[in-house]
């Protein structure tokens, strides 16, 4: 079997000492975290490991010793071989290096004192792999399982390998640097300067977090007032979908805050305003005439058409009557749009709802109307055929033309049919005139609703944008770790091989997927072809509904 | 470190290297024809003269302007996205199998699989379009239940190398693999 040594990069060229680290369970391999360097009494060497392991839960052993021997220090090799017995291991690593070369050596020493291995050309079954220790320590191996969730003979290598040494953090405190008993090398002895405005600002973000707590407790506390439970209050604030996105953004401001500017432009609202009305107008003077050659029923025609007319008349009085409060209010609800780029879409699709409500009320009358007309047309057809629609059963009876009075069925007189088949005579030719105006009202508003579903849509992928695993990935890829890349180092003959182990960094398609926060998604409430059925009938349709309170 | 020519499915010439760097470390190399020069030219001008007679009937600079920035991004993606230069694989015994492929442009993507999911590495056969083409792949198991595969990973999508570049892979690999067995 072959023998995988993990070995951290700043120990390359660490002075002589002992190698700590660990021995992984399962594979035959080790993770070397840091070199005690000389001099150093065994005994504080025994006592600071069982400290550690006590406080990360990693067992840390010493695993061997490390040479690189500087000039004048000839005579190492057999103090080297002598520690092995302060230190009794099943299995004693000797590593060493020569300045100047390359590539290590490398001896495995067994407990009954015989060389497992010794370095002869093409006969070794040694692999050394170099990783980075702080990008090995700081990232995180995709997909995350919990701690503890499999035993450790059943994870694999590189998970035990990166969870080593995420969790000896505690071993990296004490540096040779530092005036203590030991001297340690691992990554810190690096020698990474800090900036003094990061730590400034790391100093400084613990009162601003709580003076930021203090402002969102009395918003809640503004929320909490009992006139805004009461019933109209509550129902008006459930169908505006503003006020349903302050209560969310209430919620997340506990763990982010985006402070954003929105632009108002109030010339362009009171223009579209006008716009529309004007659009609706020449709308409805084309169907009032021959709208795409179909001939319609004159009387009806120009009754719906007036009827619609004065109703857009009156829209544009309103407007205009509201012009000079309509800039005021717009400038101040604009300026809640600094509580993020969410608030300021729901406003945008609150606004749009205002403004098109005439559509909307115009689709109800054209759906009414059709409805009611298609509710006659099948009644009377029933009548026809001799059917009759009992309501107690909820299903369809037949009726025979018996005038005999004892017979269960109901009997239906001649007089009844007479008036029947002219009702749906009337019925029948004023259909296509109500079909097309239903047809031109059902249109503009599901125009608007789907406009509103687009928001909402955009809303929610905002809202469930992961931003910081995605700024991470961009920033510190190494974070987010899909795998590991090896890469062959070149070595000189005689030595063990030597690989270079990277981090592979998660692809951005699998940060969505994995970060996303689950959201109030909203979603179609009827599938197409109940919507196709409803539209056909006459029913009507409801926009996009936002599920409420989905756990996180 | 042995280089050989070789065909692809398509005719095309293809070579393999073969580098030993120790006794459980093999790194196969299957390099593909580059993007040929000639092939670039032509595009180039269909899509300009097109966009040139386009122009001459409607008389509107956006279409020589839009066609010009279509070739551009074209080309770009088909370089960074599309043009695979080499497939690596890089097999060490009882560590595990690594996967690169390398585009035009110079990016690598890169995957590794480790020794325990690794059942085996086998050539199959499958059928594509009028022919029959073999390929290298690699079954994984879960280690928690070693009999059953649950994927297959096939090697060399891009280059497609014939049967007779396979089997000396194929060969290799199986070396390294029973030592670690």
């Amino acid at each position: 079997m072959v023998l995988k040594i993990f070995f951290p990069q700043c120990c390359n060229t660490a002075d002589s000492g002992l190698l700590v680290g660990r021995w992984i369970p399962g594979h035959n391999s080790a993770v070397v975290l840091a070199v005690i360097h000389y001099p150093f009494i065994p005994g504080q060497v025994k006592k600071y490991l069982s400290e550690l392991q006590s406080q990360t839960q990693v067992d840390l052993t010493v695993l061997g010793s490390w040479s690189m021997p500087k000039e004048g220090q000839e005579g190492m090799d057999s103090f080297l071989k002598d520690l092995s017995t302060i230190f009794p291991q099943e299995c004693w690593l000797q590593l060493s290096r020569e300045i100047g070369k390359r590539g290590f050596t490398c001896q495995v020493v067994q407990n009954n004192g015989r060389l497992l291995q010794e370095q002869k050309n093409g006969d070794d079954k040694i692999v050394l792999i170099h990783y980075d220790q702080r990008k090995v320590m700081l990232s995180q191996l995709h997909p995350v399982q919990d701690v503890g969730q499999k035993s450790d003979v059943e994870a694999s290598e590189l998970r035990l390998v990166f969870q080593t040494v995420a969790q000896s953090q505690p071993l990296f405190l004490l540096d040779k640097y530092d005036d203590g008993p030991l001297k340690l090398s691992h990554w810190q002895s690096e020698g990474r300067e800090a900036s003094i405005i990061a730590e400034l600002l790391k100093q400084a973000s613990v009162p601003v977090c709580i003076f930021l707590t203090w402002l969102l407790s009395l918003w809640h506390w503004l929320c909490s007032f009992r006139i805004l439970h009461l019933r109209p209050v509550l129902f008006i604030s459930s169908k505006l979908s503003t006020c349903v996105q302050s209560g969310y953004r209430a919620v997340h401001f506990k763990t982010v805050f985006s402070p954003k500017k929105a632009a108002t432009h109030m010339e362009f609202m009171r223009y579209s305003t006008w716009r529309v009305a004007k659009e609706l107008q020449e709308l409805l003077e084309w169907l009032m005439g021959a709208p795409a050659g179909l001939k319609m029923n004159r009387a009806l025609d120009q009754v719906l058409g007036r009827f619609f007319l004065y109703h857009i008349h009156l829209w544009i009085s309103y407007i205009h009557l509201m012009s000079p409060f309509i800039e005021r209010i717009l400038w101040y609800v604009g300026l809640s749009g600094c509580l993020g780029l969410t608030f300021a879409l729901s406003i945008l699709s609150d606004i749009v709802a205002l403004l098109t409500f005439h559509i909307y009320c115009f689709y109800v009358y054209g759906a009414r109307l059709y409805c009611l007309k298609i509710y006659g047309l099948s009644s009377l057809w029933r009548l026809f055929r001799g059917k009759k629609w009992n309501v107690l059963r909820q299903r369809v009876d037949s009726c025979s033309y018996d005038l005999d009075q004892n017979t269960s069925d109901t009997a239906l007189f001649p007089l009844q049919l007479f008036i029947g088949t002219l009702l749906f005579t009337i019925l029948l030719f004023l259909l296509p005139t109500t079909a097309l105006y239903y047809l031109v009202f059902t249109l503009l508003r599901l125009v608007m609703v789907l406009f509103q579903g687009v928001i909402h849509l955009s809303v929610d992928f905002i809202n469930s944008l992961p931003l910081f695993a995605i700024g991470l990935r961009i920033c510190r890829p190494y974070r987010l770790a899909e795998g590991v890349k090896f890469k062959v180092l070149c070595q000189e003959p005689g030595t063990p091989l030597h690989l270079m182990m990277e981090i592979n960094p998660l692809k951005c398609s699998s940060v969505l997927q994995c970060y996303r926060t689950p959201t109030y998604s909203c979603y179609p409430k009827d599938s197409w072809a109940a919507l196709c059925k409803k539209l056909f009938v006459g029913e009507l349709i409801y926009p996009w509904k936002q599920k409420t309170a989905k756990t996180d | 470190m042995a280089e050989e020519e070789f065909t692809d499915i398509n005719g095309n010439s293809i070579s393999l290297d073969c580098q030993t760097h120790s006794d459980f470390c093999r790194e196969f190399t299957v390099t593909s024809p580059k993007l040929s020069l000639r092939k670039v030219m032509v595009y180039t001008c269909f899509v300009w003269l097109f966009a040139y007679a386009v122009f001459f009937f409607t008389e509107n600079t956006a279409v020589l302007s839009s066609a010009i920035i279509l070739t551009l991004a074209g080309m770009m993606i088909h370089i960074h996205f599309v043009k695979v230069d080499h497939e690596t694989l890089l097999i060490i015994g009882s560590l595990g199998v690594q996967l690169s492929s390398s585009y035009a442009s110079g990016r690598e993507s890169t995957i590794f699989i480790e020794m325990n999911k690794l059942k085996d590495i086998v050539i199959n056969e499958a059928v594509y379009m009028h022919s029959i083409i073999y390929y290298l792949c690699i079954l994984i198991k879960d280690p928690a239940d070693p009999e059953t595969v649950t994927s297959v990973v096939p090697l060399f999508q891009s280059s497609n190398p014939r049967l007779n570049c396979l089997v000396q892979v194929y060969r290799s690999c199986q070396e390294i693999l029973a030592q670690s067995r």
